[in-house]
């Protein structure tokens, strides 16, 4: 019988790779560099005035330069925050609430109108109400952002509860295994993967969600910082805003990737990779 | 020796099928109204200042959405979001298929472009407002801004994971360049194009809604937040009520949109899980 070996990577092909993720590293870099001289070059030829568009290399400086204020830090923070809780609370509900609803046949059958009812409707609709409940308050941008958040994570704990193999739950079953060492054993590992899709999602939702409430409602943070900006007219720190939260957008995305990852392991989906 | 393979299949008898679908009703409507009827007792016993009762709710939308509204307010609204999304889905995709063919191309660009994707959509509308002022033109510019990026890296992404047997295959049989465009590489990623439309709509719902808010002039958003700042709360509700609606709507037309463009992918999804 011929056992089938995968054929062991030869040192061409791993320097071949090498060769590869360093061309895919250095013309990354050059594209990150080619769009900040676009954006300086689109102010120096005048085709949008600098009064408008802030060099790229003024709003860098601006960037470095608040970067050294405390204050600045604050605004990470408290954005942050309210984005933090936000999830949390959002996650903890959904999850329950998925859990519960997704194992039973009744719920789900009873609840499915409503959910695709309320899912769509969009959380911005919620703001007026959200301030008059609350005021410009920190909860009333809670409350959009979880309501927001929750729906993403819901419905993934949902599909992954439902994807429970028959003859794994019958046979957990049969075997006389308690509530609680089901759920442990078999309920948790099947909607993990979903789970964590939810989580993703959910944290960019959030994220997004969050600097709106603090745009519009003017909850202090990086969003209400470019409202205050845009009203005196400091294009600059505007822009310099934008950037940063371009940047946080791109930190919790990679480090939900991260933790994604982590937590799946052992499952097919990240495994396997490194098999094959 | 035959194998009879063909099933009879016996039609249920009428008053079961009746039943069956009085079943299948009374689980999509059971429970949206036992809510209603529950916010309409509990504002009926004890009149909430924020809660109007469901059936205020229903007249302040009659009359106020109904009628010269709809045309000034809603139908512009509408169009911004249709033209936005238009854009988006036009640009993106055709970007997004240049950018996934072409090798250096997509490595140049992809860490930028996942910068841009991870930028809070909300916050573009600062330098757009900037730039292009407030006008008609500057709101879809916003939604556009928003909302292309997920089509865009979703396309890229799509294009990119193209079977390579099938390229080499079509390649062989001298395909030319646009067919093998049009048969093989837009149906192969049009499940992630389709993945990244719908990220798009919501952004660009939400994107619509707030550009309307900033510069107030008119508008569904701006309507709302009149509501609000005047304290008409069952005006308010009813926006509420009409947006909502709208993201249903928006939402059911695009499973329909979905069920029809990747009706092929579906079938195959289905063999494969029997």
């Amino acid at each position: 019988m011929a056992t089938a070996t995968a054929p062991a990577p030869t040192r061409r092909r791993r320097s071949a790779n090498a060769a590869r993720s360093a061309r895919k590293i250095g013309l990354g870099l050059l594209g990150i560099v080619g769009m900040l001289a676009t954006w300086q070059l689109i102010p120096t030829l005048g085709i949008v005035s600098p009064q408008y568009l802030p060099y790229a290399t003024d709003t860098l400086a601006n960037l470095f330069g608040e970067m050294r204020d405390l204050e600045f830090w604050r605004n990470v923070g408290r954005t942050l925050s309210l984005w933090g809780t936000g999830l949390a609370i959002a996650t903890v509900a959904a999850i329950v609430l998925g859990t519960l609803v997704g194992l039973s046949r009744f719920l789900r059958k009873a609840t499915h109108t409503t959910v695709e009812f309320l899912r769509p409707i969009p959380s911005v609709a919620l703001i007026p109400v959200a301030i008059l409940i609350f005021g410009l308050q920190p909860q009333a941008g809670l409350v959009i952002i979880v309501y927001a958040t929750f729906w993403q994570v819901f419905v993934q704990v949902l599909y992954g509860v439902a994807d429970i193999d028959t003859v794994a739950r019958d046979t957990a079953r049969s075997y006389g295994l308690s509530k609680v060492s089901q759920f442990r054993s078999l309920i948790f590992p099947t909607s993990l993967p979903y789970l964590m899709t939810g989580l993703r999602l959910g944290a960019a939702v959030a994220l997004i969600l969050t600097i709106t409430a603090e745009l519009v409602i003017g909850i202090p943070g990086i969003g209400s910082q470019i409202t205050n900006a845009l009203t005196v007219g400091d294009w600059l720190t505007v822009y310099t805003y934008v950037l940063v939260a371009g940047l946080l957008g791109l930190i919790v995305n990679l480090v939900f990737r991260f933790i994604e990852r982590h937590a799946l392991s052992w499952h097919q989906s990240v495994r396997g990779e490194e098999v094959l | 020796m035959t194998l009879y393979t063909t099933t009879v299949v016996t039609p249920p008898p009428a008053r079961r099928r009746w039943k069956g679908f009085l079943i299948q009703v009374g689980y999509a409507i059971g429970f949206p109204i036992v809510l209603i009827v529950a916010w309409a007792i509990w504002t009926g016993i004890s009149p909430q200042k924020f809660f109007p009762p469901p059936l205020t709710i229903l007249e302040a939308f009659v009359d106020t959405w109904i009628g010269p509204a709809f045309f000034t307010d809603v139908i512009p609204s509408l169009y911004r979001l249709a033209l936005g999304i238009i854009l988006s889905i036009a640009i993106g995709i055709a970007a997004g298929t240049l950018i996934g063919l072409v090798r250096w191309l997509r490595e140049l660009l992809e860490p930028t472009l996942e910068f841009f994707r991870a930028i809070p959509p909300p916050v573009i509308i600062a330098p757009v407002l900037i730039i292009f002022g407030i006008g008609d033109d500057a709101r879809v510019i916003i939604i556009v801004a928003g909302s292309i990026w997920p089509i865009l890296l979703n396309t890229i992404e799509g294009v990119r994971a193209t079977d390579s047997v099938m390229t080499e295959t079509a390649k062989s049989f001298a395909l030319t360049r646009w067919e093998r465009l049009r048969y093989l590489v837009l149906p192969s990623a049009s499940p992630r194009i389709m993945a990244g439309v719908r990220q798009s709509l919501s952004v660009a719902l939400l994107l619509m809604v707030i550009s309307e808010l900033f510069n107030n002039a008119s508008g569904l958003g701006y309507k709302i937040k009149y509501f609000q700042t005047n304290y008409l709360i069952a005006e308010m509700w009813s926006g509420v009520l009409l947006l909502g609606l709208i993201g249903v709507l928006l939402a059911t037309l695009f499973g329909l949109v979905e069920r029809r463009v990747l009706r092929w992918y579906h079938g195959i999804k289905e063999v494969e899980r029997a």
